[in-house]
């Protein structure tokens, strides 16, 4: 009989300016498979940090087995039984897969040699409990992703854990792979471990689960037995609101543009292994397409598609018209296409340069090396776009690191705007930066599509995508599934889009 | 004060630290007279015998901004001797031999720069490559000799030659760091330099060149090596494959690291680079002439001294040091 395997209670985590767990209660069972879901900042890692050690709670209490525990580091937590599979696998590529299993705890001899042909045979058996092929002597770097994750899996198992935490471990799989790694977790659960498994992908949640626990802004919004939970209620409760009471869109998108409209973006059958389903896209200019999913839905992949930051393994996209063949950014912007990305610190900012550099930089780099623009240009096209975007900056010379993440956001915009493009991807703009600077980034959005301006939106907000789009295309699981268009559109429609099983795609 | 100028403090005033100790242990470190038609002191011999250091020094800063690192140089500059060397004995003009020279380095440059950019080998260990390599290649083109240069020859000139009473190779090198300073500086190269190594995923969002950029890092540094190599070559009247450049690749290094370019690539400083090079080679000048009761330093010292001197410019350039200190100070008071 099930029993509860680990009790979380009353967890509280207050991190400076943040609660990020606030009350939590969270149960796990023996013999179960109890997905985590929750959108960006719900609290799920800190949760699993919590559990595993790897971060001290401010309140609350923790049981496995009944006994209280009080892991300090995620060495004592791993003692205790509690084991963890990250996304970015912790093993050693260079190393056999046998070393890698028993890394730490291999076999020795009396004068403390390590017992090589012993430490293979436990391997081989690890690996034959598991009901996978592998030869162990393999260095870990020849096996693929999937296999290191499995591995992970057999040597975080083989230190005699109760719990195993999965933390998004199918992000990078394909379908095959995927169900290698599921048939793994069900002989888990046979025999009695209990598995949180964190992922963003829905299908997987009703494949391989029996609960569902959703938390949402730090606090738990339900935990429910798999089979009984409807897919549109589990969207409701991760994105916070019921289908009911959905907010109509806010303002009505003014219809007004500047010249005809034109196609100035297709995309067929674009794919790529692992990132992204095949998908169509037609955008035309003066409108603001949106698009629309859960976090991991692939809205930041097929982004990255377009502007040719990954490499596409299939399809064909034209820009302006214009077949791109060997795509890539510059490639992208010289046919006339702009891209926010959405870590702006990361991929966005260069953070030591100053706010000036940053906002010519990409006028320059199209220029090329030779062309210079003379330090008095640079300053005029500077102070244009800090006035008319009012970028709150002491001076053009500070580096850009020390601006608010609003400002820095309007620097990358400004960065664009000055090249003029006709396509504009704009990924998260408005995430984490203050209500007064989203606002001004969304009406500058509308009057750039009212001076013609194709736009592609994506937000983790459904009421923002709603509000800010004329056309939504809804993503679930890396694949595009369906399109909603009109001002009529409510985010309760795109949940139901959302929420709505992969079975029922084909007839709309 | 701006954040150029800051980095800029710690190098600076280490050398002029130096200087004045040298203006009090051994005076005639600044004396200046004229011998054989040029300017002649300790401190004019600094320059003198730190031009190839200084040249390195410059591609370095480049290099090491653009987020990589060159060991190959100090090998690269005996190749440059060496062709220079064959050259010449074909009776071929001073001016062939240099171009010759030039043009092999700025292969090897590009060599360097195509390994690490296009076949994605790391750049510690592409240059690690032809570290090894350059010497050997250098070796085959003497066939392992110390080849002379005929004492007549204008090739010379580069290394012992003077204008305005100035010896050549500080020309060279003066007029090496103008002109790169104002390369990187009137066009965009200095800025895509900083933006890839100082964050390479967001230059290529902006459409750079991530490549390219690297590329021309790498090829600049060729050229100042082959140029480096031709100095100490003309100045000893022989392409020694042997020991031409030998080490001097970690000088280059050091003398970066001290100039205020951090290791991890973004912002660099030409003028930092420099003083950190002058510093450099002023403290081996430094410790030779330094008198202390009539008796000098041990030579055996002298590597220990640098060592420390070097340990000390990139504590004070610790900004983490510096708040540790301020940390404790605080905590006694």
């Amino acid at each position: 009989m099930a029993h509860a395997l680990v009790e979380m209670r009353g967890i509280v985590k207050t991190y400076p300016g943040v609660r990020a767990l606030d009350a939590v209660d969270f149960t796990l069972r023996t013999s179960e498979i109890h997905a985590l879901v929750g959108e960006n900042g719900a609290g799920k890692s800190t949760l699993i940090r919590i559990l595993t050690g790897a971060e001290r709670r401010d309140r609350g209490t923790i049981s496995l087995d009944g006994a209280m525990i009080e892991p300090r580091t995620p060495l004592a937590a791993q003692r205790l039984g509690i084991a963890t599979v990250y996304q970015e696998v912790n093993l050693i590529p260079d190393l056999s897969v046998a070393e890698n299993i028993l890394l730490g705890y291999e076999p020795r001899s009396r004068l403390g040699w390590i017992g090589w042909g012993a430490m293979r045979e436990r391997a081989r058996k690890v690996i034959a409990d598991m009901a996978l092929s592998v030869d162990v002597s393999r260095p870990l770097r020849s096996c693929s992703i999937a296999v290191r994750q499995l591995i992970a899996v057999a040597r975080a198992v083989d230190q005699r854990a109760k719990v195993l935490v999965l933390d998004e471990p199918t992000s990078s799989l394909d379908a095959g792979e995927t169900a290698q790694l599921f048939a793994l977790m069900r002989r888990l659960r046979a025999r009695g471990l209990g598995i949180i498994f964190i992922t963003h992908f829905l299908e997987q949640v009703y494949e391989v689960s029996d609960r569902v626990t959703i938390l949402r802004g730090g606090r738990c919004a339900g935990t429910h037995a798999t089979g009984e939970l409807p897919r549109l209620a589990l969207v409701s409760a991760m994105l916070g609101k019921t289908v009911e009471r959905a907010a109509p869109p806010a303002a009505v998108k003014s219809p007004g543009v500047a010249g005809p409209r034109r196609e100035c973006l297709r995309a067929a059958d674009v794919f790529r292994r692992r990132a992204m389903q095949p998908f169509r896209l037609s955008l035309y200019t003066g409108e603001v397409l949106g698009l629309a999913g859960l976090l991991g839905s692939g809205r930041t992949e097929l982004a990255r598609l377009l502007f040719g930051l990954d490499r596409r393994d299939g399809g064909q996209i034209r820009i302006n018209g214009r077949l791109i063949r060997r795509h890539s950014p510059r490639r992208a912007i010289r046919a006339g296409m702009a891209f926010t990305p959405e870590d702006r610190r990361t991929a966005g900012l260069i953070a030591h340069l100053s706010v000036r550099d940053n906002i010519v930089l990409a006028l320059l780099a199209a220029r090329g090396w030779a062309k210079r623009l003379g330090k008095q240009e640079r300053q005029a096209i500077a102070e244009r776009f800090v006035r008319s975007l009012s970028i709150a900056t002491p001076d053009l010379r500070r580096p850009v690191a020390q601006l608010s993440g609003g400002n820095q956001q309007k620097v990358i915009l400004a960065r664009w705007l000055l090249m003029e493009p006709t396509i504009l991807l704009l990924d998260e703009p408005t995430r984490g930066i203050d209500i007064g600077a989203k606002e001004q980034i969304e009406s500058l959005i509308d009057e750039l599509r009212a001076r013609g301006m194709a736009i592609i939106f994506i937000s983790g907000e459904l009421e923002e995508v709603v509000r800010v789009s004329g056309r939504i295309m809804v993503l679930r699981d890396r694949a595009v599934v369906g399109e909603l268009a009109g001002a009529a559109v409510s985010t309760a429609d795109v949940m139901r889009r959302i929420a709505r099983p992969a079975a029922e795609d084909g007839h709309a | 004060m701006p954040d150029s100028m800051s980095r800029l403090v710690w190098p600076l005033a280490a050398l002029a630290l130096l200087l004045a100790f040298n203006a009090v242990v051994s005076p005639s470190f600044f004396h200046l007279h004229f011998a054989e038609g040029r300017l002649a002191s300790p401190l004019i011999d600094v320059l003198n015998q730190g031009a190839p250091v200084l040249l390195l020094a410059l591609g370095m800063t480049l290099v090491i901004a653009a987020g990589g690192i060159d060991l190959s140089v100090g090998a690269v500059m005996a190749i440059a001797g060496a062709v220079a060397a064959r050259v010449l004995e074909t009776d071929a003009s001073a001016a062939a031999a240099v171009a010759a020279a030039l043009a092999v380095c700025l292969a090897a440059g590009l060599w360097n720069g195509l390994l690490i950019t296009f076949a994605g080998v790391p750049p510690i260990v592409a240059t690690l490559i032809l570290m090894v390599a350059g010497r050997g290649i250098a070796q085959l083109i003497t066939d392992g000799q110390i080849i002379t240069v005929e004492p007549g020859s204008a090739f010379l000139a580069i290394g012992r030659g003077a204008l305005l009473g100035l010896p050549a190779p500080v020309l060279i090198a003066l007029a090496a760091a103008g002109a790169l300073s104002a390369a990187v500086r009137l066009t965009s190269l200095g800025l895509f330099i900083e933006s890839v190594g100082g964050n390479e995923e967001a230059s290529r969002h902006a459409g750079l060149d991530v490549r390219s950029t690297r590329l021309a890092a790498y090829a600049i540094m060729g050229l100042l090596a082959g140029l480096a190599g031709l100095v100490d070559a003309a100045d000893i009247a022989a392409a020694d494959a042997n020991n031409s450049g030998l080490y001097l690749e970690l000088d280059a290094i050091l003398a970066v690291v001290i100039g205020g370019t951090a290791l991890t690539g973004g912002r660099f400083s030409l003028l930092g680079s420099l003083a950190g090079a002058i510093l450099i080679q002023s403290l081996s000048t430094t410790i030779l002439m330094a008198q202390f009761g009539g008796r000098s330093v041990p030579v055996e010292l002298n590597l220990v001294i640098k060592a420390a001197v070097v340990l000390i410019v990139c504590l004070l350039q610790s900004s983490e040091l510096r708040r540790l200190l301020l940390r404790t100070r605080r905590a006694v008071a």
